[in-house]
Order: C-alpha cells, then sequence, then structure tokens
C-alpha cells in the first residue's frame, strides 16, 4: 500500500516532535523512511556507492543536530534532500581542490573557474560503433556529469533528474533564482556538447541565436 | 529562416512560461528545431534513466545503526517547547488573529478580562491539528499493518509436505512497522487517546512476534503466531479502529476514548 504525501507528513510531524522531546529513538522513522531517496541524489551527484553511503549518515547527522530549526511549515523530506545536497557541493568543492593542490599546487582551482569541459574528457568520446553500446553510453554519461562543476551537477540532477524546483535549486545552491536557472541551463549546455554526436546540438553558432 | 537559440530551447523544453506560445509557434513550423528538441529531450530521458544501483530494503536500518551512536540525547526543558520555532509561528499568528480582531473592534465582546476564551480557543485548535495529524499517520500505519496480518492469517501452510513456511517479507514490514507503532503509541498516551494507544498497544505485541521470529518457521511456530492475532481478535480490532478514524477525520468528532472537550481541559491543566 503506498502512503499518502499527507500521511508521510503526519508520520514525519509525529517523529519529529518526539525527538524534539528527547525521545531519540523516534528519529530512527525519519532515517528509515528517507534514506533512500537520500541515497539516489548522493549516488547521482557522486556517482560512487561509498561516497553515496558517507552523505546520508552526514545528512541526517545535521538533520539531527539542526531539528530544532526545522520549522513544521516545511517538509522534511525537502528539507533533509536540501541539507544533502548542500553538503555534497561543499564535499565536491573541496575534493576538488585538494585533488587540484596534489595534482599542481601553483594553479589554484575553484569551482568558479571556467574549465572547458570539452577539454576534460577528450578520449571519453564514444566512435560510432561503441556508442551501439548502451554501458558505453553509460559511461560517457556519467563522465560528463562528473566534469561538471560541482554546483552544476547538483543542479542537473535536482532538476532533471528529481524534477525539483528552481527555488528549492536556488537554496541549495545558496543562490537566487535567476542564477539557479543559469547554473541549470550551463549544465544542459556543457552536457550537450560533451555528448557530441549522440545527442549534439546542430551547430555551436545555435548558442548564439544566429544561425540561420 | 532563424532558428530557436539553445538556451530559448533548453528553457521551453524545461518548461518555461515567458515566450513560449512564440517559441511552440515556431517548433511547429521548423523540423530542424523539432529535431533539435527530441535530441535534448532524449539526452535528458537517458540522464533520468541513469540506473542507481538499490541501496536495499533494509537500507534505512543500515543509515540508522550507523548513525545512532552518534546521535546526543536532546535534552527537552519546558521552556525550550514554547520557544521551538514551529510554536513560535503558530502563537505570532495566534497574536496576529487577536490584534486583528482587536482592530476591528470585535476583541471586547469575546475575550474575557483574563483572556481566557481566546487562550481556550487556540488551545483547542491546536489540539485539533494535534489530532488530525495523529490520525492521519495512525491510519496509514493501520491499513499497512492490516496487510501483514491479513497475510499471515490467509496463509495456507497445513499439509504433510509443508516443513516450512517463509515469513521473511511479513517480518521485515513488521520491523519497519515497529518504529512507528511504538511511536504512535506513545504520542497517542500523551494525547489522551486510550482507544488508539490499547489497540496499538496489542497490535505492537503481535508486531514483536512477527519481527522476532526466523525468516522461516516451521508450521507449529506458525500456527502459535496466527493463533496470537485470532485470540486477541486483532484484525477486528484494527479494522474497526480503522473505520473509527475515518469517521473522526471526516467528522472531527470525538475520538473512543474521551471527548475532544475533556482533551482540551487536560491539556488545558498540563
Amino acid at each position: 500500500m503506498n502512503e499518502s504525501v499527507e500521511s508521510v507528513r503526519a508520520a514525519d510531524d509525529i517523529a519529529i516532535e518526539r525527538t524534539l522531546a528527547g525521545d531519540r529513538d523516534a528519529f530512527r522513522v525519519l532515517v528509515e523512511r528517507h534514506s533512500a531517496t537520500i541515497f539516489r541524489l548522493a549516488y547521482r551527484l557522486t556517482g560512487n556507492h561509498h561516497d553515496a553511503e558517507e552523505i546520508v549518515q552526514e545528512a541526517f547527522l545535521r538533520a539531527y543536530q539542526k531539528l530544532e530549526q526545522f520549522a513544521s511549515q516545511a517538509n522534511f523530506a525537502t528539507w533533509v534532500y536540501r541539507i544533502a545536497a548542500n553538503y555534497t557541493i561543499d564535499r565536491m568543492r573541496q575534493r576538488k581542490q585538494e585533488d587540484a593542490r596534489r595534482q599542481a599546487p601553483s594553479a589554484e582551482m575553484t569551482d568558479d573557474v571556467d574549465q572547458d569541459p570539452l577539454r576534460q574528457i577528450p578520449d571519453a568520446m564514444p566512435s560510432p560503433e561503441r556508442l551501439t553500446q548502451s554501458v558505453e553510453l553509460r559511461r560517457q554519461m556519467e563522465n560528463a556529469l562528473q566534469s561538471l562543476t560541482p554546483a552544476e551537477r547538483t543542479a542537473f540532477v535536482m532538476r532533471h533528474c528529481d524534477g525539483c524546483g528552481i527555488e528549492e535549486i536556488a537554496a541549495a545552491l545558496k543562490s537566487n533564482s535567476s542564477a539557479a536557472k543559469n547554473t541549470v541551463f550551463r549544465a544542459v549546455h556543457k552536457l550537450r556538447q560533451m555528448l557530441e554526436p549522440q545527442f549534439a546540438p546542430r551547430a555551436t553558432a545555435r548558442a548564439m541565436g544566429t544561425e540561420s | 529562416m532563424k532558428h530557436l537559440s539553445e538556451e530559448h530551447l533548453i528553457a521551453y523544453q524545461d518548461g518555461e512560461r515567458a515566450g513560449r506560445e512564440a517559441a511552440a509557434a515556431h517548433i511547429n513550423s521548423c523540423t530542424e528545431c523539432q529535431a533539435e528538441l527530441h535530441r535534448l529531450a532524449e539526452m535528458l530521458a537517458a540522464y533520468q534513466a541513469l540506473p542507481v544501483p538499490d541501496p536495499g530494503e533494509d537500507y534505512g536500518r543500515r543509515v540508522w545503526q550507523q548513525i545512532a551512536p552518534r546521535l546526543e540525547e536532546k535534552r527537552s526543558h519546558w521552556w525550550q517547547v514554547f520557544l521551538e520555532p514551529r510554536r513560535l509561528t503558530a502563537a505570532g499568528l495566534v497574536a496576529a488573529l487577536l490584534l486583528v480582531a482587536f482592530l476591528a473592534g470585535r476583541v471586547s465582546k469575546r475575550v474575557t478580562p483574563s483572556g481566557g476564551e481566546a487562550t481556550t480557543t487556540a488551545t483547542a485548535d491546536a489540539a485539533q491539528v494535534r489530532e488530525r495529524v495523529l490520525l492521519l499517520a495512525v491510519g496509514e500505519h493501520l491499513g499497512r499493518s492490516e496487510m501483514v496480518l491479513m497475510e499471515i492469517a490467509n496463509a495456507q501452510p497445513e499439509g504433510a509436505s509443508v516443513k516450512q513456511v517463509n515469513l521473511s517479507s511479513q517480518r521485515r514490514r513488521a520491523e519497519e512497522l515497529l518504529d512507528e507503532n511504538r511511536l504512535y503509541r506513545q504520542t497517542a498516551l500523551q494525547e489522551g487517546d486510550t482507544g488508539i494507544a490499547n489497540v496499538l498497544d496489542e497490535l505492537e505485541r503481535v508486531l514483536l512476534d512477527v519481527a522476532h521470529s526466523p525468516g522461516t518457521v516451521t508450521p507449529t511456530q506458525f500456527k502459535s503466531i496466527r493463533q496470537r492475532i485470532d485470540d486477541d481478535g486483532l484484525l477486528f480490532k484494527v479494522r474497526v479502529l480503522t473505520k473509527e478514524i475515518e469517521r473522526r477525520e471526516n467528522t472531527g468528532k470525538p475520538g473512543l476514548a474521551e471527548s475532544g472537550s475533556a482533551k482540551v481541559e487536560r491539556n488545558n491543566q498540563a
């Protein structure tokens, strides 16, 4: 039997109230109910089972610590999802910086540096023969996704895999709606470029709207 | 012909409203843009379809086992309860409503010098909201519990050839239901809803039996579990309570154990 959205919300409210009243085990209901959703998000963002599991644990630890700040008007599922997305972005950025320091100590890399994604996976582009194998295409798609900046990846997954609203994405990115929208667009644009020729735009000129 | 830019195409695919009619008109008359839109939709669909490994049915339980030792007990003080954001919001709302009522010149007719009537009304509203939340959650919980009980009651393990009865599915679901059952029973007790609390108490004992049983039981062990359900008339009680909850949800009438006003009275005293 599928639970209705309303009853899940009611069950969450009761669990939150009891947790806040000092019943730590009541939090278990929330963890058991929402872990799989957070895992899916974390896996899509990291492409790694181990990292995804760590993110799930951290998201719920943070949710527990901040539970007093949770307003009942909000939806716990959305709230903990946002905590997980936010934590994942920080974690990916930090890892990226560590990797950059290890590889080239003199070159400071930040999330905002506009790296040309086309240069990142030049050898990963599939030949037409290999494209027919779905495993290969999958790998290409995953590589392309992983080459986006943490913010772009998060925005793309939230929007196009989990169907989140722009406001929700903006909250997770700690930015405004307009910036979040741009980030989603940039992510789609880069993915299309990287996945050429399978899903490629007709011509680069199209991006400028000048093709005629 | 000037085609749609990629930005406009992506925005259109994403459901953007601004300029939608013009974009649609162009796409309808331009096969190149149609093909482009199709390729974009294909890529997004492919990303949606990328497989994510299933973490397993007991994943949430495993996460809990990992994090539970790291969670500090939350100490609740009486003043913290009043300072919870949700209560502050509610208090703010009540204050705002009272202010509006005052400005409208109505407050003098309704509120006693001590403000007791307004306080009682606010408390009664809060109690009704809490009751509704509880009914909603328990109603759903009973539905899922009933399915597990029904499956056990309807299983037919009899026969000489049957050596083992597989209860692993029911056992797993009983484990999941146990946590929620405990939560709702305690909340019902706290709310003074003894009718709900009593049935949940009986249900919890049977769920415990099922949850603690091995995944595969002998016919004798199975009979013992089923006997427990039959002896207590548990399925019947669960169905009666489900109906009662539906009635209360629809009518907002008081529950089995006591009237709503009695509960409000008790809440005021607490």
